[in-house]
């Protein structure tokens, strides 16, 4: 199939960028969106340009490092799917695909289409762990989990921290991603010793480094490759509001 | 701008949904006065008069008025904030809202607001003698019936309003859910019913306001 593509250019963070118009022919149907653009990218370093700077590394959709804004979709048209697991077969033949890079005041522009996402690790480490002190292994019996709350938490663990949440969001809110984060632990009593000082300590670190507010569009959810729920937001809200009354 | 300046950005959430859902009940007793007016317009002016009267409510109006700044307060900051974390935009962005109006939640507010401006200025400050003749009188007693009927015999008048309220509609839709999600009262099992409460909410109370001068122009 042939393709016409719009791809945001931008030489550094400083650059002002724009869009430049590309156009890729013979891309086989079962290629990934990704390795249409590496065949895309060898034609340029044929041609001596410089090459679309973009983010991947596992490419089987659990790392969370691919990204790309394509056609208005946060990882593409398709629901549930990262950019690497994307399929040519999508899109239709001539189509024009528009891809940009994340847009967020805290998602700086490196190059291209990578943004910096180490927001997102900021947060993590501003109370997303649980604090063990080594020593013997304590036998896995011992502490008992309801099964319901062992399979909601491993709902919420199952975000990748790929930051398709905050792009999607029209106000760039990460809720979502903190929310998964906040309910992996606090629905698990290993979690639950630090709950109140975590949601705190997260929820202001995600308000300073510049993430918008959360007004219920539900875009995250529709948008997210792993199918978080928004009921997490809402249990972040509970524990936010029991952290900050107990 | 460090958000930390207007509380987090959860409790700013949970005060606008707080200041809000007294604003949904609030409309009921409105709509529920309102309906008084197609039935009897006498069974109307003692509801006005209760409500112009009471002490409990007297004390209550200024408790609403400070609901109403309140929550447009925290809905502007909050909003300007919104647009301050994303500085340039998409060049093509699809359309991912899953509550259809949240999307639109600053500018149906904004109408609100005019409207409340107007509102107030056609009946409450009449009432209070602020602007205007005063409210006609019948048998010695305000006629705030009257009052309303007057401004519904001018067709361009009611279409104003209807076209306000179908606006204010696209709020409440959004609102009554958003506020329940908002102060993390979302389970599986209860979240349809929710949503579907809310949507009843905003039709409900949007038609009534609706019908209430249709009825009295075309009467
Ligand atoms: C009768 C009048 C009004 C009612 C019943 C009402 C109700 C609500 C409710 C319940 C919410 C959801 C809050 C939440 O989820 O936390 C909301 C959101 C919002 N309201 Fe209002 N509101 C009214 C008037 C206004 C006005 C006059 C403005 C003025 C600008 C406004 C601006 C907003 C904004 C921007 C939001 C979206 C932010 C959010 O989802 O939290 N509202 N409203
Ligand atoms: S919640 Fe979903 S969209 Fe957001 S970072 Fe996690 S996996 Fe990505
Ligand atoms: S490259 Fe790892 S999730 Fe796409």
């Amino acid at each position: 199939m042939d393709l016409k593509l719009k791809i945001w250019r931008q030489a550094s963070p400083t650059d002002k960028g724009q869009f430049v118009d590309y156009d890729v022919h013979n891309i086989s149907t079962d290629a990934s969106f990704l390795e249409m653009i590496d065949i895309l990218n060898d034609e340029l370093i044929e041609k001596g340009e410089r090459p679309v700077a973009f983010d991947h590394d596992c490419r089987e959709g659990i790392c969370g490092m691919c990204s790309l804004y394509i056609n208005g979709h946060p990882h593409g048209p398709e629901a549930a799917t990262t950019t690497c697991q994307l399929h040519m077969r999508k899109f239709k033949d001539g189509e024009t695909v528009v891809i940009e890079p994340w847009r967020a005041k805290p998602f700086p522009v490196i190059k291209d289409l990578i943004v910096d996402r180490s927001a997102f690790d900021e947060i993590i480490q501003s109370g997303g762990y649980i604090s063990v002190t080594t020593g013997g292994v304590p036998d896995g019996n011992s502490i008992p989990i309801n099964k319901e709350h062992a399979d909601l938490a491993m709902d919420a663990a199952a975000c990748i921290g790929c930051g398709a949440c905050v792009a999607a969001c029209k106000n760039a809110s990460a809720m979502l991603f903190v929310s998964a984060k906040v309910s992996q632990f606090a629905l698990l009593p290993q979690g639950k010793i630090e709950a109140h000082d975590r949601v705190k300590a997260m929820v202001a670190k995600m308000d300073e480094l510049g993430f918008g507010n959360c007004t219920n569009t539900y875009a995250c959810e529709a948008e997210c490759p792993k199918e978080i729920s928004v009921a997490n937001i809402a249990r972040m809200n509970r524990e936010f509001i029991k952290a900050k009354l107990g | 701008m460090s958000s930390s300046h207007f509380y987090s950005s959860i409790t700013k959430k949970i005060i606008m949904s707080l200041m809000g859902l007294f604003l949904l009940t609030f409309l009921l007793v409105h709509l529920t006065l309102n309906s008084f007016l197609l039935f009897d317009k006498n069974l109307f002016n003692e509801g006005a008069h209760f409500m112009g009267t009471n002490p409990f409510i007297q004390v209550f109006q200024w408790v609403l008025f400070a609901g109403f700044a309140i929550h447009i307060l925290y809905g502007i900051i909050l909003q300007i904030q919104n647009w301050v974390s994303r500085p340039k935009g998409y060049k093509k962005r699809a359309w991912m809202e899953q509550s259809p109006f949240s999307k639109y939640m600053i500018y149906t507010g904004a109408i609100i607001f005019i409207f409340l401006a107007i509102h107030l200025g056609n009946f409450f400050f009449v009432k209070m003698g602020w602007v205007g003749n005063g409210v006609p009188e019948l048998g010695g007693k305000e006629d705030m019936g009257q009052l309303v009927i007057d401004l519904f015999s001018n067709g361009g008048y009611v279409a104003f309003y209807v076209i306000m309220f179908l606006l204010m509609g696209f709020h409440l839709d959004h609102a009554f859910q958003s506020a329940f999600q908002t102060l993390g009262l979302n389970h599986p099992t209860y979240w349809g019913f929710i949503k579907g409460l809310s949507r009843v909410y905003a039709i409900v109370v949007t038609l009534g306001f609706v019908i209430i001068p249709l009825v009295i122009y075309f009467r």
